[in-house]
């Protein structure tokens, strides 16, 4: 696709410029409004691209605002005073980020729009005057507890919700079809960890660990040990989505997007059909089909990681090892940004920390970092070429991107 | 400890309160599911077009989206696709729980199940492992299917 002629992206369509904040275990900045945060981010990753705030004409956003659980796009249209001809709330968890960029590319070479924002909040706002009601639609998080939701039904009874359990059921079947290499997860970590701790504004910056140290730290759900989960933080990110000849006149190279791919099959692992192939194997498949290139053509991974097992299984089925391989693959790999597979080189949200959708914001971000060669003392000698992935969910939605530098 | 989608962040509060634990509330669409745990009975829809095995109960086959669905009494039997030991409380309400065996069992006739196994040590499951239906009946309220070794 694409480059075979046979539809697709043209890689017409750039990220400029973006803007990602410090994550903080605590928060020790000025508590905003969902509203506010939005246009501070567009604000600061419309300067960086060197763009101004009165030609955006579009914009992707997560699933609300804080304040708007309807007609978020409006809301934040007419609080920032832009005028657009396209507007996307992408609702796919961690992968909406990566979503909302195949979006804002498809939009923009298909002439829709020329300039767009896809920003995620996860800063504290300021505390409430009286507390909101309950609501059975998020009381237990991601699965709904609402009359007729099949999660509320047939799973939350059974404590069957949130994400620890779900991934390490992933876990355990994985192993259980293709061997029992546990400090192979732990290695994913600790490379990671590597990587972290070259960037400044990583959570566990200066915080190295060993294989040891993972397997040896609490064991939350098993298999999954507490250093193998993310660490919910504070934080936000965003984007700027624009043509190729924009781009041209701004400030930083751009970066074509060139191939995605993108792969819904379940909510809930007990209806997958399979848990040890994920959806990401057809977006992956697509993106680098569309991209013309292959997984071996890539100068860096940025793979979604709320947990080790998203790695391991992200990794095979993408295409960088076979199935069952994965163990084998990252023992024989280093994949700090040192090594001979850079994988996650921020630290991926194992090391960075994971400030809600901006977490997975934080892979495409790295990537285009990375590709532009902002990465500071992490930065890449080949970065060109970068794979990216969003996972949402339990492994339940996930999307595929193929960035190039021009 | 969440995916990113889990967290609306500012939307409305999350309880942290223990309070009672959430039970399932049948709809017309599940009903006939919930009446055979109450009388002891698995009961699994089945597609009258294509032949599909249907869990969770579904007004249209998941397969060919045919609305002819025909409830089938089935085997109770099953062996364990997969689980997990939950060492924390998954949510407050299952704090007095843990460790919590939650598991996916695969029936008989090839449905996958959430379920909680019982009647078993922790450290003794494993993948495979074959289980029969326990039917946990709550205080004249539903009854949870839960599953115990074979």
């Amino acid at each position: 696709m694409g480059q075979d002629g046979r539809g697709g992206l043209r890689g017409d369509a750039v990220i400029a410029g973006f803007v990602e904040r410090k994550p903080e275990r605590r928060f020790t900045g000025t508590p905003r409004f969902g509203l506010e945060q939005w246009a501070d981010l567009a604000a600061d990753a419309l300067s960086d691209a060197g763009i101004a705030p009165d030609e955006v004409d579009g914009l992707c956003c997560g699933g609300d605002t804080g304040e708007s659980t309807m007609f978020v796009p409006a809301t934040i249209a007419e609080y920032c005073g832009w005028k657009l001809n396209f507007a996307e709330r992408v609702d796919l968890g961690g992968a909406s980020p990566v979503g909302m960029v195949w979006r804002a590319a498809a939009a923009i070479e298909l002439g829709a729009c020329e300039v767009v924002v896809c920003a995620a909040t996860m800063q504290p706002r300021p505390p409430a005057p009286r507390p909101a009601p309950p609501d059975p639609r998020i009381s237990f998080g991601a699965s709904s507890n609402a009359w007729g939701s099949p999660q509320a039904e047939f799973d939350i009874p059974y404590g069957n919700l949130g994400q620890n359990c779900g991934y390490a059921m992933y876990a355990e079947r994985y192993h259980d079809q293709f061997g029992w290499d546990q400090r192979s997860r732990a290695k994913i970590v600790a490379d990671q960890r590597v990587s972290a701790c070259a960037n400044p504004d990583a959570v566990w910056f200066g915080h190295p660990v060993t294989v040891d140290d993972v397997l040896g730290s609490p064991m939350i759900a098993d298999p999954l040990h507490m250093l193998e989960i993310v660490m919910p933080c504070s934080g936000g990110s965003a984007l700027i989505v624009t043509s190729a000849e924009r781009a041209k006149r701004l400030r930083h190279r751009g970066v074509a997007v060139t191939g995605f791919g993108e792969h819904l099959t379940h909510k809930t692992p007990t209806y997958a059909a399979d848990l040890t192939t994920t959806p990401v194997g057809p977006a992956a498949k697509r993106a680098f089909a569309m991209a013309g290139v292959a997984p071996q053509d890539v100068d860096m991974v940025e793979l979604y990681d709320c947990y080790s097992i998203t790695v391991m299984l992200t990794i095979e089925d993408s295409g960088f090892c076979g199935k069952g391989e994965g163990m084998a693959f990252v023992s024989e790999h280093d994949l700090s940004y040192r090594g001979d597979f850079p994988c996650n080189t921020h630290g991926g949200q194992l090391g960075f920390g994971q400030p809600g959708l901006a977490g997975g914001m934080s892979h495409v971000i790295e990537a285009v970092r990375q590709v532009q060669g902002r990465a500071g003392d992490r930065q890449l000698a080949r970065h060109d070429i970068a794979y990216v992935s969003g996972t949402g969910g339990i492994m339940s939605e996930q999307a595929a991107l193929v960035l190039r530098g021009l | 400890m969440t995916d990113a989608g889990a967290r609306p962040e500012g939307y409305a509060h999350r309880s942290d309160e223990a309070g009672p634990k959430p039970l399932p509330a049948p709809t017309p669409t599940s009903q006939p599911f919930w009446d055979g745990l109450a009388h002891g009975v698995v009961r699994v829809q089945q597609c009258d077009a294509c032949g599909t095995w249907v869990h969770y109960p579904r007004h249209r086959c998941p397969v060919c989206l045919s609305d002819c669905l025909t409830w089938r009494v089935v085997d109770p039997h099953g062996t364990v696709y997969t689980f997990t030991v939950a060492r924390r409380p998954t949510a407050p309400p299952f704090a007095g729980d843990v460790p919590q065996v939650i598991a996916v069992v695969e029936l008989d006739v090839g449905v996958h199940v959430t379920t909680t196994l019982v009647g078993v040590d922790p450290t003794d499951v494993r993948i495979g492992m074959p289980v029969t239906a326990v039917f946990d009946h709550q205080d004249g309220e539903v009854t949870l299917l839960r599953f115990a070794p074979a």
